[in-house]
């Protein structure tokens, strides 16, 4: 399609990941209008191709209370979306290895800030944890236990969101890539590839790794770094391990984690994450990137070296340095919103980010803390 | 100037035909092959202490397939060969091996995939059933391990290989209870004129038909499968199928083998990230090749079945001329005027297997048609109606979109078996030509990768 076609709404969303696609559903319910555009289709990239962890413990505190808000989505999601996305409470363990100690002390501490902020969690030693959990290695020192986290399918999560919205009424242009965006007068004017036009007096950029080069067009460049996950999964074997597993270590090779769905895969996901090629919407899993991973896997549970891998697959995520997204009003632009650079770690807050962006913008505030997230950090000077 | 590192990735007739033409070039190929022995399927080798002539495993073909596994054994001091070995990935100018858990990174200057092909499958309700086998799963049984899929046995789809199958099969004193080919009559006739390419391999096929017409087998053309009948537990006990005047019959077997001739195994050229082009005529997503089988990617090289469906004759010649062009752009001297000859060869058997195309069409409808109730996908256990509904709930029209959504093709064998007739079932249900449902993104490993792999200890 070309020429200068204008559609208006009251909110463009550009990026249509699980943050564009769950704002533009709970936009909806605010009973404002929303066009939203995706430069591939829904939910491609990040929100597609991560591991699926619904998981609270392991965020920063402050983030606690956006994962609470989360979570209570999730815990409504088949009613909310009318579709199974797969979502299970069936439990998160963090784990250290012997060679660390010292995170047991940091585990007891962030178990202590985590239940004032409503989140229960159950330490276990390692004896006890390979009791419960007969999968573990003998390199398992202690663990975390999150009954109440879980995961879900994110190849099946952002668009079920999408759709839900789209029922509502938001509109929805996926392969629309967005080339060009600014404000005139009251209205922001965003022009796609192919020259159509959109115009709104609000705009929201939920573009994931692609978010700096929006941000930049309205002076605020941020330092964000595209890169792959790194995902493996098993043929599948008898449902039964229920919670999902992940490492607490400050070595990146060592930080792997596992789930079974209930069909029977096991899915593989970490150790170190690969170069990604925004541009072309493609990321690869680096060959030595997957034997790393199950290296490590073999050491945190060595049953699953029985196993065989059947696929591999990666997407583009966005990591901003300090791990924390950019997320809320813009510093030069009246009427402009960010939501992205999850930094590999936006799953199980998105459809809490979408509810809490709507709510910005129909309310002109939240009680979520938004503080740490704040745009103006990457200013320059 | 180092020694070129050439890396041939397959060890049937065009792989090594491109070792030998290497060797002779006084170079020193790695030669990797997933199976035991040489020779690849259509000269598939039977172990070590097996003892049958060759005209009784070969037949027709028996003259080629010997003076294949002789040239192999001749080259064996003078190549690295690695038998029993996957390439699970190719990245990074590196092909990635498996020998059960050990791996290996191998660079490479020039890779050439001879890679082969496996059968063409259309579904079938009941195709999941044990006892359901492929025509080239029931030959690799006869020819290796010398026992038949079963002990009444239907052959059904279309093909050469559906005769070739069946005269083994009869030949080897298997019980047939019958042939069923999905290609009329009248496709044949039209194909004549491109069948005249090769007037003697026209004539072996006509000979093996009489051949199961002598031996009382019952060969019906022109049919529409219609069940594979039998339960979880037991099996496979027979077949329904429409003949061609439209009358619905039952055949009683407890084993059967379908295909529709055969697809290439591009897995591979995928993961090397070559380009890959839309055939009309096959209705197959290709990988691009020149004339002398060089790949979008500089440095790959395709050639035989593996790139495209044209035949063990063909893949001889594809295989050598590509390793001619892979020497040549290396800056060895070769041969032109045998890499001219080679091509006009190679046009021939092209020729050839557009007739073959034409003659034993693919019965894309089929897929259109399949009840809901029947698998799609064997490894995941999608059924037709799944996919439908996957399709009615949320739009998706390509073919990476409603594998996402709905599981067909994310199995074990990622969509190497269903993955074809799923895109034809799209394209009928959404009512979207066929290129644009588009093709299943390959991902490494293309075959399953033990976790416990690791390094040479």
């Amino acid at each position: 399609m070309s020429g200068a076609m204008s559609a208006a709404s009251d909110v463009i969303i550009v990026g249509g990941g699980l943050m564009g696609s769950s704002a533009a559903l709970f936009l909806r319910g605010h009973g404002i209008s929303v066009t939203l555009l995706e430069a591939d289709l829904i939910g491609r990239q990040a929100s597609g191709t991560n591991f699926g962890n619904v998981r609270r413990q392991g965020r920063g505190i402050h983030q606690l209370p956006l994962a609470n808000r989360a979570i209570a989505i999730w815990r409504r999601s088949r009613e909310l979306l009318g579709a199974d996305v797969e979502y299970l409470q069936s439990g998160h363990i963090r784990v250290c290895y012997r060679e660390r100690p010292e995170l047991v002390g940091s585990m007891e501490e962030y178990a202590a800030q985590a239940r004032a902020e409503g989140l229960d969690l159950e330490l276990l030693s390692g004896n006890a944890l390979r009791d419960k959990f007969p999968f573990f290695g003998p390199d398992v020192l202690a663990g975390s236990y999150s009954p109440t986290d879980g995961h879900a399918n994110p190849r099946l999560a952002a668009p079920a969101f999408a759709r839900a919205a789209e029922r509502l009424g938001a509109m929805i242009h996926e392969n629309t890539k967005i080339v060009d965006a600014q404000k005139v007068g009251e209205d922001f004017i965003v022009t796609a590839a192919d020259g159509r036009t959109f115009r709104a007096p609000t705009l929201l950029i939920t573009a994931g790794a692609w978010g700096n080069a929006l941000s930049s067009q309205f002076g605020e460049p941020v330092p964000i770094v595209p890169r792959g996950p790194n995902m493996s999964v098993t043929e599948p074997v008898p449902y039964a391990i229920l919670p999902a597993v992940g490492v607490m270590t400050p070595i990146e090779e060592e930080t792997v984690y596992f789930r079974q769905v209930a069909r029977g895969n096991i899915v593989l996901g970490g150790s170190t994450r690969g170069p990604s090629f925004p541009d072309q919407y493609r990321a690869y899993v680096e060959p030595q990137n997957t034997l790393s991973q199950l290296k490590q896997i073999r050491r945190l549970a060595p049953s699953l070296g029985k196993l065989n891998i059947i696929r591999v697959w990666s997407g583009i995520e966005g990591y901003m340095p300090d791990s924390q997204p950019v997320m809320g009003p813009s510093a030069t632009t009246s009427g402009l919103y960010y939501a992205f650079g999850f930094s590999g770690s936006g799953f199980q807050i998105g459809p809490g980010v979408g509810e809490t962006m709507a709510e910005i913008i129909a309310k002109g505030g939240t009680d979520i803390p938004m503080g740490p997230y704040q745009i103006e950090r990457f200013a320059a000077g | 100037m180092a020694e070129p590192r050439i890396i041939i990735v397959g060890a049937g007739p065009s792989g090594t035909r491109a070792a030998q033409a290497c060797v002779a070039a006084g170079l020193r190929p790695i030669v990797i092959d997933e199976a035991r022995r040489d020779g690849g399927q259509i000269y598939r080798r039977q172990p070590d202490n097996f003892t049958r002539p060759y005209a009784k495993l070969y037949g027709t073909e028996a003259g080629r397939a010997q003076v294949l596994h002789e040239t192999f054994d001749g080259l064996k001091g003078a190549i690295d060969y690695r038998p029993e070995t996957l390439v699970w990935n190719i990245a990074g100018g590196h092909v990635w091996t498996a020998s059960g858990t050990v791996q290996k990174a191998m660079p490479f200057d020039a890779l050439l995939l001879c890679t082969g092909a496996t059968d063409r499958l259309m579904p079938v309700k009941g195709w999941q059933f044990a006892g359901a086998y492929s025509l080239g799963g029931a030959q690799v049984a006869l020819k290796s391990q010398a026992v038949s899929i079963g002990h009444k046995v239907v052959l059904m789809g279309s093909g050469p290989l559906l005769y070739l199958v069946a005269s083994q099969y009869v030949e080897a004193g298997a019980d047939v209870a019958a042939v069923l080919d999905t290609s009329p009559f009248s496709a044949r006739v039209k194909a004549l004129p491109d069948l005249l390419a090769m007037p003697s391999v026209l004539w072996n096929g006509v000979a093996l038909t009489r051949a199961l017409k002598r031996a009382g087998v019952a060969v019906h053309l022109g049919v529409t499968p219609v069940e594979i009948m039998g339960d979880a537990e037991s099996g496979v006990s027979g077949i329904r199928f429409r003949t061609g005047s439209g009358k619905e019959e039952t055949v009683r077997c407890d084993a059967v083998a379908i295909g529709h001739h055969l697809r290439p195994e591009t897995q591979l050229a995928d993961l090397a990230r070559c380009a890959f082009t839309f055939d009309a005529g096959t209705r197959q997503w290709l990988p691009e090749r020149d004339g002398d089988g060089r790949s979008s990617v500089a440095g790959v090289y395709l050639a035989g079945d593996g790139a495209k469906i044209l035949g063990a004759r063909s893949a001889e010649a594809s295989g050598r001329l590509a390793a001619l062009a892979a020497l040549a752009d290396l800056g060895l001297p070769v041969d032109k005027g045998e890499m001219t000859s080679l091509r006009g060869d190679v046009a021939n058997y092209a020729k050839f297997a557009r007739g073959l195309a034409r003659a034993f069409p693919w019965p894309s409808a089929q897929a259109a048609v399949l009840p809901d109730d029947a698998i799609l996908c064997r490894c995941e256990g999608v059924t037709a109606g799944d996919l439908r509904g996957v399709m009615r709930e949320t739009g998706a029209q390509e073919a990476n979109r409603a594998k996402a959504f709905s599981r067909v093709g994310m199995g074990r064998c990622q969509g190497r078996y269903c993955g074809l007739a799923a895109a034809e079932l799209i394209a009928a249900e959404s009512g979207v030509p066929i290129e644009q449902v588009g093709r299943l993104r390959g991902q490494a490993p293309v075959k399953p990768l033990p976790i416990a792999i690791g390094d040479e200890t």
